[in-house]
């Protein structure tokens, strides 16, 4: 699959849909357009490219191979600590608290939050804003409802990131589900919100994108730094992935790291 | 630019191969070993001492340098662009983040000739399809010989599905390395 062809397909795509998929990163897109191939039983990049441009719900399954992002509750768990260790006791200091999950896709990092919001007693207060450029997982996430499978790992994540009570509370089972307790949505409001075209839409006193812009290029790397930095209060919290840096990003000198060795990140200025 | 995979066994295997390797070293150096995700900087800092080149984890990202060597984060896959890293939290692949034949894909589109692939001790079957990609690739292929590894599943495996350029034990792979990083080097970037 040449670069070429992949850069064309995708400049096709925005041409006709406007969806932009032009600054996403190149090594994760190839791989996720070479499975949608497989999967679609396509032979290549040009059939690909015909059947999306004249069929919407070819280009909606295409759209829905790019966009959806995998994720589990109170991943990283050392996180989830810092932040309840380090963030929460100054949250609490707030009358008000407005928090973005930004590719919020399934829901798992917006019912983690909750429970840590409702664990330190700052939930009532709180309005998680949880935004995707994808409806699907969003309404999935706004389901509260996740595979049974997946329990055992999120336990044991609750637990290492200093969970109070037994994970088991938040959510009802039956045999393949597990359907979480409608209160952890009731301060949650989902939304659309594409990170590579819209703006800002609030100011939050915390901003989580974590492992969303992994998928993106330098280029809009940036741009999503800028749209965020002009979304924090002054003061205001940014939480990324463990692998992901501000480092060589335009606002790297405008926050100072709340945590060693995590990826929180305090708004100075 | 080199990648190596390796899997069980791979903490003691590791530092026979990188740990002869000085400072100078022509080509930069990405390691994916199957860990733990508590494991954390541990691998880092055990790695660190027994090389002299520097070890880190790789960002998102960041622009890969010569002399240097990298392990692909737990719990992510790291995919090699032509001049930088990337990281993904897709599925894991055959039961592995990071999966050895997702990386030595990437690297075999990424870098083509200039690739060179290591496959060391494991109990599975990863890398085998991720080798066979950057020979295809033109790229240059190295498997531990199995007798040689702490486990021989994985290198076997590899070994039944593609025919590498050589075979050798941990001990004799750093020297060839120089050797082919050095031929690399002048043959220019790939």
């Amino acid at each position: 699959m040449r670069d070429a062809d992949l850069g064309g397909l995708f400049q096709a795509v925005f041409d006709r849909y406007g969806w932009d998929f032009r600054s996403y990163a190149h090594a994760s897109l190839r791989r996720r357009v070479e499975r949608h191939l497989h999967r679609e039983k396509l032979p290549g990049l040009a059939e690909l490219r015909a059947a999306v441009l004249a069929d919407p719900a070819a280009m909606e399954r295409l759209f829905a191979a790019i966009t959806v992002h995998v994720s589990e509750m109170f991943r990283d768990p050392d996180f989830y600590r810092a932040f309840r260790e380090r963030v929460v006791p100054v949250l609490s200091t707030y009358p008000y608290l407005r928090f973005w999950v930004a590719g919020a896709s399934t829901g798992e990092e917006v019912y983690s939050l909750a429970i840590l919001l409702h664990e330190t007693e700052l939930y009532a207060r709180s309005r998680i804003y949880a935004t995707d450029i994808n409806d699907t997982v969003l309404q999935q996430a706004k389901s509260g409802i996740f595979p049974l499978g997946s329990m055992k790992d999120y336990v044991r994540n609750y637990q290492a990131a200093g969970g109070l009570h037994s994970f088991g509370e938040y959510y009802s089972a039956d045999s393949e589900f597990a359907v979480f307790r409608p209160f952890l949505r009731q301060n949650v409001v989902f939304a659309s919100h594409n990170l590579a075209g819209d703006a800002s839409f609030n100011e939050f006193h915390v901003i989580f994108c974590r492992n969303v812009m992994i998928y993106f290029d330098r280029t809009l790397q940036n741009r999503v730094h800028e749209l965020f930095f002009n979304s924090l209060l002054t003061l205001g919290y940014l939480g990324l992935g463990r692998s992901e840096s501000i480092r060589f990003s335009p606002h790297e000198d405008d926050y100072e790291a709340v945590a060693r060795g995590q990826r929180l990140f305090r708004k100075l200025r | 630019m080199i990648v190596i995979g390796a899997s069980f066994g791979a903490s003691r295997t590791l530092p026979l191969v990188l740990g002869p390797l000085t400072p100078g070293f022509p080509d930069a150096i990405a390691v994916v070993v199957h860990r733990h995700r508590e494991s954390d900087q541990r691998l880092v800092e055990l790695l660190q001492v027994h090389c002299a080149l520097p070890v880190s984890e790789a960002v998102d990202k960041e622009a890969f340098q010569p002399g240097r060597i990298y392990l692909a984060p737990a719990d992510y896959h790291l995919l090699v662009e032509s001049r930088h890293f990337e990281l993904s939290t897709d599925e894991p692949f055959n039961f592995a983040r990071p999966s050895i034949d997702v990386c030595f894909e990437s690297v075999a589109h990424a870098c083509g000739a200039a690739a060179i692939g290591v496959l060391l001790t494991g109990a599975n079957a990863d890398g085998a399809v991720g080798l066979a990609k950057i020979k295809v690739a033109g790229g240059t292929i190295v498997v531990q010989e199995p007798t040689d590894a702490e486990c021989p599943v994985m290198p076997a495996a590899a070994l039944a599905l593609v025919r590498a350029d050589y075979i050798r034990s941990a001990r004799a792979i750093p020297a060839l390395l120089v050797r082919l990083a050095a031929e690399a080097a002048q043959s220019g970037p790939g």
